[in-house]
């Protein structure tokens, strides 16, 4: 769930995952926002909205799960 | 993210896949398969659900390759990019509903997204109407994502769950390439004429199939994908997959001699004639299309998307497939198909799903997900 700067869209469909990150990204407005999906369809989904407000990513793959880092 | 994933993850990745589809699709026509229905995944499910017995619509039943070639397609490409990934637990049950919602008010409207595409691409101006249909569908849908719908999360599981749906589209295949009868009067069926006796050579549709489920999976292309996402987030990404698609068998519709515009059609006895496989009822090739649209859009994804999902693994997507599948049966023997003039339940059937979908839609809300 979001809590601000921490967003877990594992398992979700489209367009939840884009839509929560997007959430978190305009409601953080700057800094560092971080989102877990599990799939590479959600990783660039995300991806996509966040650099269409600004933000740049950086992602790390653990044990089948992606970490988004976003940052602006 | 290795550089093939990003040629197909971009922008002209989406629209080079498109315009390939959109040629595909209407090759598959030049070759044999049904006017304006190179692809439909509603019409070739209803065609396998009636190659299997499932209904008694005798011209609609060929156990169409390039269903289980697009879920084989895009079973190879999860595999060779790393991104097979066994999942399920988001609702399947809802998900098979939705599946036979969506494919019930498809086959009102005589098509899903992808045909309604290739029927305006062939000049059937009454898809304006279904597309229409369509894109409020998926608005609503849009509107119950707003308002924190959700289906819930899947969950990794067991290597088994994920290769379920594949292994039967690939004995569905097999089916189909052996022309597999059990015996005298039982299935597989194959009509003689209508629809479901037009198709392209069986070889040629599966590479088409595979090609398209291949790249489509690389691609992520989804034509309910496009609109919702262009209503929802102002991205139009995977609309301009849509769009090059749409662009692409226009002029191929052109080339091949398959461009007829009009509502209906000049017969050469100087007739009207309907355009193929369609009818000029406009509140059912409106309103068959909004219960697709709103189905796909809470479903995640067109169906062709749902194919390609349960390809790559999705359990809950195999569960929409399976729910189409029951759907196109249940559409055509409780009469609920669209055309001219539409059968006695047509309108019923738009007005219940309706009635269920919302009701799957508003009481979807559970946990809101950080949706606006």
């Amino acid at each position: 769930m979001a809590d601000g700067n921490k967003v877990d869209a594992r398992g979700l469909s489209c367009p939840q995952p884009a839509l929560m990150t997007r959430h978190a990204l305009q409601v953080a407005e700057l800094g560092e926002v971080r989102v877990l999906v599990d799939t590479m369809t959600q990783v660039q989904n995300c991806t996509r909205a966040a650099e269409q407000l600004g933000w740049r990513v950086s992602v790390e793959e653990k044990e089948g799960t992606f970490e988004l880092a976003f940052r602006k | 993210m290795t550089k093939s994933r990003d040629i197909f993850a971009s922008g002209a990745g989406i629209i080079i896949v498109g315009l390939l589809l959109g040629c595909i699709a209407a090759s598959l026509q030049k070759l044999g398969n049904p006017a304006n229905m190179g692809v439909c995944v509603a019409c070739f499910t209803r065609d396998i659900a009636g190659a299997l017995g499932l209904h008694r619509a005798a011209i609609v039943q060929y156990l169409r390759p390039e269903i289980p070639a697009f879920c084989l397609g895009a079973f190879l490409a999860a595999l060779s990019f790393g991104e097979f990934r066994p999942r399920t637990g988001s609702a399947p049950i809802l998900r098979f509903l939705l599946g036979m919602f969506a494919i019930i008010g498809a086959l009102v409207f005589l098509g899903c997204p992808w045909r309604a595409m290739l029927r305006l691409a062939g000049g059937d101006w009454n898809a304006i109407l279904g597309l229409a249909g369509l894109i409020v569908g998926i608005a609503v849908g849009v509107a119950f994502l707003r308002l924190g719908f959700s289906l819930g999360r899947s969950y990794p599981t067991r290597r088994p769950v994920g290769l379920a749906m594949p292994l039967v589209m690939l004995i569905l295949l097999l089916l189909a390439i052996f022309n597999f009868r059990a015996g005298e009067g039982a299935a597989l069926f194959r009509s003689t004429s209508g629809p479901g006796a037009a198709a392209a050579p069986v070889a040629i549709s599966i590479v088409a199939g595979l090609i398209i489920g291949f790249l489509a999976q690389r691609t992520r292309f989804c034509t309910v994908g496009g609109f919702r996402d262009a209503i929802l987030m102002r991205d139009f990404h995977l609309l301009s997959g849509v769009i090059a698609f749409i662009v692409a068998a226009f002029l191929m519709n052109l080339i091949y001699g398959q461009f007829h515009p009009g509502f209906t059609l000049l017969a050469e006895d100087g007739s009207v004639a309907m355009q193929p496989a369609a009818h000029t009822v406009g509140w059912l090739n409106f309103g068959g299309m909004v219960l697709a649209g709103l189905s796909f859009c809470l479903a995640g994804g067109c169906p062709g998307r749902q194919v390609f999902l349960s390809g790559e693994g999705d359990g809950d997507a195999a569960m929409f497939v399976l729910g189409m599948l029951t759907g196109a049966a249940v559409a055509h023997n409780f009469l609920m198909v669209g055309g001219q003039p539409p059968q006695p339940l047509a309108s019923w059937a738009v007005i219940l799903g309706l009635i269920v979908v919302c009701i799957i839609g508003i009481t979807g809300r559970g946990r809101p997900a950080g949706v606006r």
